[in-house]
């Protein structure tokens, strides 16, 4: 397969996706640009979710028979592809419900090291008054919510880096903000918002300087850019599934080996332990020390085969696609008046999810609009309420690209764009009075 | 654009939306019960904030708001202005819930003719109800006001009223 995706290899490739043939509102083919919300699935992944209850499905890690070593073998083949899908061992690799969850999980496993849970060997989680942590202006509510409630049982102290005028980091900020004081520092790889990929090595130099863990959000970079989490150098890293081509209820934990094996339990129960008495028990190393109850066996199976899917298109091709269509995004974007991006303009160092406001149209009237054209967007503040604020809106409406998405596509987007200042009866004639 | 879309976006709406009624929140009547209730819908992030002034009485005698949010949930509270003001709390529940009723009978309308009527402008919102998605947008002012008079501790059956 070559650096980008062919005609030929784009038709194939919209035909392993069957949702995107379907029509909506009163026959309009339907138009998808909510990627960045989650991702459709290609047969190859509905199959393997569904082969495997149709001929493997057992309980993971136990019982002696046959099926549930099959069983088991697949679940941890998911795991090992996953873990090679982003640059790490299957050993580093915690199967969690959703990124959200991934987050959480490090922010409550710190809580409980805080509480003296974890040992001597999990002191190096302990936060305290007088610790902070610092997040940035850009987060999903889920790299910051989990944050703000750390600081509140820890007593320690929330900060954040700021964004500029073009929805880029103000990475300059890590000196200042980024201190001997601070233990963990969460951020972005890409904000779901702008599109902005961050400067990772700036944040891990700066957090290596200080001793402070790194906590990347990997949910909008994994599913449409090369990335190599062991590269990167981030302590922990968390992304879902369902943005990267696989089911809803799974989603990934990457976590510094070492860092696991130091790391308290958050969830326990069965699974996750080695030794259980009446009074005491013994946990199992990671990952499964973190993987308490029966485990989403099925969606695992199938995150597998969509990395596979991904893997065996090419991330290098991928990207260039996408790259591609950023730009037409952007181009379809600005060549509507009265439109104004949020986040970067140009496609340096930037995704194919592009936010924008129309004036004097709320972004859920725009959403309306493009519906009726079979456009699907995200309208709303796409859970970055702070970063909306930062510029002074409450919502945006946002197109977001992935593999599937064609150059035809985004030309469909931009005729309904183009109509919907007029359709609330503010014309570019009556602009142009009004200046 | 499709019909749905028209009747979604009837030029009433639009009208409200651009030239909102009881806009701009202000002083209490005079002798009159008020409250204040700030309404926001989490998922979008539309909000509104709205006063009310029932006097002993139990009649509405002023009502004042302020927001941001879509042409449907702006246009849907300019409406509740103009049919609340000056009404007695007992016609106010009654124009809530036909209007609520409306709203769930996913673009059919009401049965009850005389019923919709009342609604006045307020009617025009029936094609929201094909999108359910947006019925909470229309909704948020009457949430409001439900709450606002809630805390103005004024009822429909005021011992003064009997």
């Amino acid at each position: 397969m070559g650096s980008t995706l062919e005609a030929a290899e784009l038709a194939a490739v919209r035909a392993d996706f069957p949702l995107l043939e379907r029509t909506v509102r009163g026959g309009r083919p339907l138009v998808y640009l909510d990627s960045a919300a989650t991702s459709q699935k290609p047969d190859v992944v509905l199959d393997a979710e569904q082969d495997f209850y149709l001929q493997r499905n057992a309980a993971v890690h136990r019982g002696a028979h046959q099926l549930a070593e099959e069983a088991t073998e697949e679940f941890e083949d998911a795991r090992a592809r996953v873990a090679s899908f982003v640059g790490v061992r299957p050993g580093e690799l915690v199967w969690t419900t959703n990124a959200t969850a991934g987050i959480n999980l490090v922010a409550y496993a710190m809580s409980n090291a805080s509480l003296g849970r974890g040992g001597a060997a999990a002191r190096r989680f302990a936060l305290h008054p007088g610790d902070e942590i610092v997040v940035t202006e850009a987060e999903h509510h889920a790299n910051l919510v989990p944050w703000q409630e750390l600081a509140a049982r820890t007593g320690a102290t929330l900060r954040w880096i700021g964004v500029a005028d073009d929805g880029r980091l103000r990475t300059q900020e890590l000196a200042d903000v980024v201190t001997d004081r601070t233990r963990v520092l969460a951020f972005t790889h890409a904000s779901n918002v702008t599109g902005a990929i961050s400067d990772v090595a700036a944040f891990v130099a700066r957090a290596r300087e200080v001793g402070a863990l790194t906590v990347l959000d990997a949910c909008q970079s994994v599913p449409h850019v090369p990335v190599d989490l062991h590269g990167l150098g981030v302590d922990f890293a968390a992304f879902s599934g369902h943005k990267m081509l696989a089911p809803t209820g799974v989603g990934a934990l990457y976590g510094r080996r070492e860092l696991l094996d130091a790391m308290p339990p958050v969830t326990t129960g069965g699974s996750m332990v080695e030794v259980v008495t009446m009074t005491e028990t013994t946990y199992a190393p990671p990952p499964q020390r973190f993987e308490a109850g029966t485990q989403m066996v099925s969606q695992a199976v199938a995150m597998g085969a969509a990395a596979t899917y991904l893997d065996d298109l090419g991330m290098d091709a991928v990207a260039a696609h996408e790259a591609h269509l950023t730009g037409l995004l952007l181009d379809a974007v600005a060549s509507v008046p009265g439109v104004r991006v949020i986040g970067p303009t140009d496609t340096r160092d930037r995704l194919a999810n592009v936010s924008f406001v129309v004036d004097g149209v709320h972004a859920h009237d725009v959403g309306q609009v493009l519906d009726d054209a079979g456009v699907a967007v995200r309208v709303g503040h796409h859970c970055a309420q702070p970063l909306h604020r930062r510029f002074g809106i409450a919502a945006t409406a946002r197109a977001s690209a992935a593999v599937y998405t064609t150059d035809e596509e985004i030309a469909v987007f931009r005729e309904a764009l183009a109509g919907v200042r007029a359709f609330f009866g503010l014309t570019d004639a009556a602009r142009e009075v009004v200046a | 654009m499709t019909g749905s879309m028209e009747q979604l976006y009837q030029q009433v709406i639009l009208d409200h939306a651009k030239y909102p009624h009881g806009r701009g929140l202000g002083e209490s009547v005079e002798g009159a019960h008020s409250a204040q209730s700030h309404q926001v819908n989490p998922t979008c992030g539309d909000e509104v904030t709205l006063q009310v002034d029932v006097d002993d009485a139990g009649v509405v005698r002023g009502l004042r708001w302020e927001g941001q949010g879509c042409s449907i949930s702006q246009a849907s509270v300019s409406v509740l202005h103009d049919l609340v003001l000056d009404q007695p709390l007992e016609t106010v529940g009654s124009l809530s819930e036909t209007f609520r009723a409306l709203l769930q009978s996913r673009g059919a309308g009401l049965d009850d003719e005389k019923a919709e009527d009342a609604l006045g402008d307020a009617a025009a919102f029936t094609g929201v109800g094909r999108f359910s998605a947006r019925v909470k947008c229309a909704l948020l002012g009457w949430v409001a006001l439900n709450d606002a008079l809630i805390k103005t501790g004024v009822t429909p059956n005021h011992p003064e009223d009997v």
